[in-house]
């Protein structure tokens, strides 16, 4: 296969994920170092690579997302990102990205920092705790919140650190990040205005995307 | 009780000898000295090689194989002594993971080793004698500033990709970090930056066993028309446990008797375990040369790429734009995933490219010489990749 074609699993523009890794594409300029933390089967790194010409790295903690990674030929190495951030050196990217997988690290506010401390800027995205389908079935069915972005039951799930984006807003207060640009994403997958003020990105937003820098 | 069968010959002792000087592969001699880490000089030496495929036009298309402590140059061929088919016959090949129709493949047996490179079973040109002790101890780096000699004469600048696993991977980390310009990319395989205490004590059980042998005459036992096979033997049986895993030896021997309905309270080998490491011995003996295993083993012991670079193993790397892929196995308990990982991490300091895997097996250290498909998927992977991006047609029909 040529690294220059369309990518895999890129065609249908109602998956919201796909919509999302679309989003991050954008905000990385061209033929830029790119850190993919939590790549799971490339699927980012490729289309950084062919819509951006980036010279992309992965870190993914799945051995079949590994395998399947280094069977195409990108550079990904099995691991995490609460244990191996910090081998990297400073500035070493000029993107450290973090998709859907934050609330899933045991210490996001130490994730957060080592991103900072090793791209230039750290794109990170998040299902948000905040959209109002999460609140309603808490408030009406007082049980854990189970969407299409978040499909697992309270025991299974692997996310658990989940905010919501005002939270998330927060930690970057605290942890010193420069927040660039916010993007919110409704349940198609479409961009929330920019005007929109916070509490309404926060109450429809189903997704987040935030570009950081320090 | 029968006697214990370490004394059995399977092979015609000639046969292994002949290799020594007329091997059964392409040889390159060199005239001019090649200067060793232990301040001596080979004044001169050869290096036997076996090749496969064919090198492109702008000699861009070479993959290096490195072999492992007893492995030798015959990776996808019928081995001359043994009669078996060549060590790594399921990666390289015609269709193979390392794909024949497109890469030229070249393995080069290591100095001190015993298939027609200069080792200490080759004639001395001082003495007329073979070497014995007199051969000066090598190291990694040894080896593989003789592999650049003979890629040198070979006319080729950079080599596409170079790999091997165990002391094949100590080679390829070797070239990788002293080479760094003529190695475009490199798959170091189930190995390590520098040899554990551990594994160093398990050498050392391997020599002591071979130099107790009173047929080992002081190393000079080829003089003497003599061979140390028992030591040889005893020191091959214990390296190879090293090799396998319980979950390995309990799957395929559990307790299960050889050939007998119960135990002979004998010192005979009741168990299938002792009848297999037996065979492994005595069929090791036919092939490998007892001082070659003292002096290689001892390459092996004083490997340690850090200590070569300030202690820092991230400083042997520095500069670097090698594409690696670091492979390692769950069930290696000789070169555990955490001695790859620390691999991973210097070159993670130095923002190299690098991809790692570790690869789920049962079947120990030897993982890598075994039918693994991931492992196939990973190498056949990378080393596409690797054309791919040096503007090398890949195999065609091959998809991810």
């Amino acid at each position: 296969m040529n690294v220059n074609v369309a990518p895999h699993g890129l065609r249908t523009a109602n998956d919201t994920s796909r919509v999302d890794l679309l989003l991050i594409a954008d905000m990385v300029t061209p033929g830029a170092r790119v850190l993919d933390i939590g790549c799971g089967d490339g699927t980012l790194m490729r289309l950084l690579a062919s819509k951006r010409g980036a010279d992309a790295r992965g870190i993914e903690l799945s051995q079949a997302g590994v395998n399947n990674c280094v069977a195409q030929g990108l550079a990904v190495i099995q691991g995490d990102a609460d244990a191996d951030l910090v081998y990297y050196p400073d500035l070493a990217f000029d993107y450290a990205i973090l998709s859907q997988t934050i609330q899933a690290t045991y210490s996001p506010r130490d994730v957060l920092e080592q991103l900072l401390r090793i791209g230039k800027r750290a794109i990170v995205s998040f299902p948000n705790f905040g959209h109002w389908r999460v609140r309603t079935q808490l408030m009406f069915r007082g049980k854990m919140p189970k969407t299409h972005n978040l499909p697992d039951r309270w025991y299974d799930t692997p996310n658990i650190h989940l905010c919501t984006i005002k939270d998330f807003l927060d930690l970057c207060r605290d942890a010193g990040a420069k927040v660039e640009r916010v993007v919110a994403l409704n349940a198609s997958g479409s961009k929330l205005g920019v005007s929109m003020p916070l509490f309404a990105q926060n109450l429809f937003g189903e997704q987040a995307v935030f570009l950081l820098s320090r | 009780m029968s006697e214990a069968p370490v004394s059995q010959t399977f092979l015609d002792h000639s046969v292994r000898l002949a290799q020594i000087a007329n091997p059964q592969s392409d040889i390159a001699h060199f005239d001019d000295p090649l200067p060793l880490d232990c301040g001596e000089k080979l004044a001169t030496f050869s290096i036997a090689y076996q090749t496969y495929g064919t090198l492109n036009a702008d000699k861009s298309n070479l993959v290096l194989v490195c072999h492992a402590l007893t492995g030798d140059q015959h990776v996808g061929n019928v081995h001359p002594v043994t009669g078996k088919p060549g060590w790594w016959e399921t990666m390289v090949g015609p269709g193979k993971p390392i794909d024949t129709n497109h890469y030229f493949v070249l393995c080069p047996n290591v100095i001190g080793g015993c298939m027609g490179s200069t080792g200490p079973s080759s004639t001395n040109p001082a003495t007329g004698r073979s070497y014995g002790l007199d051969f000066p101890v090598i190291t990694i780096a040894d080896m593989v500033r003789a592999q650049a000699k003979l890629l040198d004469h070979l006319g080729i600048p950079v080599v596409l990709c170079v790999l091997g696993g165990s002391m094949g991977g100590m080679q390829v980390l070797e070239w990788a970090a002293t080479y760094k310009d003529r190695v475009f990319s490199a798959v170091p395989i189930a190995c390590a930056a520098r040899h554990s205490s551990q594994n160093i004590a398990f050498h050392e059980v391997g020599r002591q066993a071979v130099m107790a042998d009173p047929d080992w005459c002081q190393g000079r036992y080829l003089d003497q028309g003599t061979s140390p096979r028992k030591g040889l033997a005893v020191a091959r049986m214990a390296a190879h446990i090293t090799y396998l895993s319980d979950d390995a030896l309990h799957t395929k021997f559990g307790r299960n008797l050889q050939d007998r309905d119960k135990i002979t309270f004998g010192f005979d080998a009741d168990f299938q375990v002792e009848s297999y490491l037996r065979h492994q011995g005595l069929s090791f003996v036919d092939r490998f040369d007892a001082n070659s295993y003292l002096y290689i083993t001892r390459a092996m012991d004083y490997f340690d790429l850090a200590a070569d670079h300030g202690d820092v193993l991230a400083n042997a790397f520095v500069g670097t734009k090698t594409r690696f892929c670091l492979v390692s196995f769950t069930s290696d308990w000789l070169f555990p995933t955490e001695e790859s990982r620390e691999i991973v991490h210097a070159l993670n300091a130095v923002a190299a490219n690098v991809s790692f895997v570790e690869l789920k097996t049962k079947g120990g250290h030897d993982s890598f010489l075994l039918h693994e498909p991931e492992l196939f998927d990973t190498i056949r992977g990378f080393v596409n990749a690797a054309a791919r991006q040096r503007g090398i047609a890949e195999p065609e029909g091959w998809l991810p």
